[in-house]
């Protein structure tokens, strides 16, 4: 049995791959956004001088970073609707589970890089953001949190694409994605080398797509007034009062 | 002249994990005048500042301006920190500026200068734009204004830094040692920024090594060490006849 070329290509652009590889990407940029959030403030209450912020998220990352995430979506998905009946409804599907479990887990470890990022921002930016009347959340906001995501743009994205494979761990739960497509496909055909070549190109492009979106992203954050012009021209150049616009 | 200073230091003492920093600092400062700090390595001067600018607070001692305590309020015979909200309403009448120039790296000269008025004082982008060209213009850099710090040199950044200071409109501005970070040649283009500064009547407190501008702008001239004014005089007083051992000892050194 040779490598069928026909069965790969039909394969490569069969809906149900796009859909598995959209599914995967989805899961992926949803735990990530989740992740985001939720370490953003583990990494504050760890940086924080109140113990009382600090435990819990000292705990946070201990819990998450111990527990593999394989076991988190399986609890996700059979334990918590057995407790919480509320998620025995239909809107708990499995993206949803998986999304939230994975999103959960690499909190855990997005607080990390977003705690170094925070912690690498000059202590002088956010005495002179003081210094001029900001409050703490302004500084925040304004000065520390734009040079913050600087430095962790590039491990985040190493970690999205950690996601991207991970959300094939949701296979376990039925979340239809990618290599779940490409397995589900074998189990009938057992053309293995075909399909997943396939799936080995769906990984490949996405990944390289992302890396091409993180580059431009890392451009924005070059800060030369030439990465400005491009990201707002018109603004830079307007003269003081009347515009000649 | 009897007119009341506009800023009034009282026995003003801080102390970090046992290290006595200032113990007891005392003085005045009119309107319009500028006062320079000399003083070695380590006596605590930034520390002072910091305090003036409400950036730290006091373990005790009283800061006045205009006659008005900031930074602490008494409550029933005791000092109490005030909230940081009541903080930053009170730090814009002091303008800060650092040795390293703070500036943010990631907004332009112009938006450096815009960010206090658009997110402190509330004013519209475009209102902010115009007044914060216009100290660039004063600073000498209205060329520079969609520059990064990044793309400027010491000198530049150090301006730029005085601009986003000024534009707040302070009462006081503090200087933290202003042009230690340059290179030789940087640091004429910055003094003579702070010197016509002096001359608008801007009441300046001048952290520095800089012997000759003491000499030439300042209204007085203060020997800090140890944690406390040592001396106090005027210029031409200061560098030729100093009273005190600790003086004479420091100028022998600097000259
Ligand atoms: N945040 C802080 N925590 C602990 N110690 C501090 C802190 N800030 C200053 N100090 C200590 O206080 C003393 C005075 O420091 P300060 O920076 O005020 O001196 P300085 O006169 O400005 O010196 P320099 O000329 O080197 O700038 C030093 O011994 C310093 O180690
Ligand atoms: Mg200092």
């Amino acid at each position: 049995m040779l490598f069928d070329s026909n069965i790969f290509f039909a394969q490569l652009v069969s809906v149900d791959y796009m859909r598995g590889a959209a599914l995967s990407v989805a899961v992926a940029i949803v735990s990530l956004i989740l992740a985001t959030v939720i370490g953003f403030f583990m990494a504050v209450g760890r940086t924080a001088k109140q113990p009382y912020l600090r435990a819990p998220a000292h705990f946070y990352v201990w819990f998450f970073r111990a527990i593999p995430a394989l076991l988190v979506l399986l609890i996700m998905w059979n334990a918590l609707p057995q407790i919480i009946p509320a998620l025995r409804a239909d809107w708990f599907s499995p993206f949803i589970a998986a999304s939230v479990g994975l999103g959960l887990v690499e909190a855990a470890f997005m607080s990390e890089i977003i705690r170094s990022a925070l912690l690498s921002v000059d202590d002088g930016q956010g005495l002179a953001g003081r210094a001029l009347g900001m409050s703490p959340a302004k500084v925040m906001v304004k000065v520390v949190l734009p040079q913050a995501i600087r430095i962790a743009l590039p491990p985040t994205g190493n970690e999205f694409i950690g996601l991207v494979k991970y959300s094939s761990l949701a296979s376990v739960i039925s979340l239809r994605e990618l290599l779940t497509t490409a397995q589900v496909g074998v189990n009938i055909t057992f053309r293995y080398a075909e399909y997943y070549a396939a799936a080995i190109v769906y990984y490949l492009v996405i990944v390289s797509i992302l890396s091409i979106l993180q580059g431009l992203l890392e451009k924005k954050f070059a800060w030369t007034s030439k990465s400005a012009k491009s990201k707002k021209s018109t603004e830079a150049t307007v003269p003081a009062p009347m515009g000649i616009s | 002249m009897t007119q009341q200073p506009i800023l009034q230091v009282r026995d003003l003492h801080k102390t970090y994990n046992g290290n006595q920093v200032l113990k007891g600092v005392e003085f005045d400062i009119e309107k319009g005048q500028v006062k320079a700090v000399l003083g070695p390595s380590g006596s605590g001067k930034s520390t002072m500042l910091r305090l003036m600018a409400l950036l730290e607070p006091a373990d005790s001692g009283q800061i006045l301006l205009k006659g008005s305590r900031i930074g602490s309020r008494e409550h029933k015979g005791k000092s109490v920190h005030l909230s940081e909200r009541t903080l930053a309403i009170q730090r814009q009448e002091v303008g800060m500026v650092f040795q390293r120039f703070n500036l943010f790296p990631h907004l332009s000269a112009v938006r450096n200068v815009m960010l206090g008025l658009t997110s402190v004082k509330g004013i519209s982008h475009h209102e902010a734009r115009i007044q914060a060209r216009d100290m660039l213009q004063k600073v000498g850099l209205d060329n520079r204004a969609d520059h990064y710090p990044s793309e400027l040199s010491g000198g530049q950044q150090q301006r730029v830094a005085i601009a986003r200071a000024l534009v707040m409109n302070p009462s006081v501005m503090l200087f933290d040692e202003p042009t230690s970070a340059l290179d030789p040649e940087l640091v004429g283009e910055v003094l003579e920024v702070m010197e016509n500064l002096a001359e608008s009547g801007m009441t300046m407190i001048v952290v520095t090594h800089e012997v000759r501008f003491a000499r030439r702008v300042a209204n007085e001239v203060t020997l800090f060490d140890g944690g406390v004014i040592v001396e106090q005089a005027e210029p031409e007083e200061f560098f030729t006849n100093p009273q005190h051992e600790r003086t004479r000892k420091f100028l022998s050194h600097v000259h």
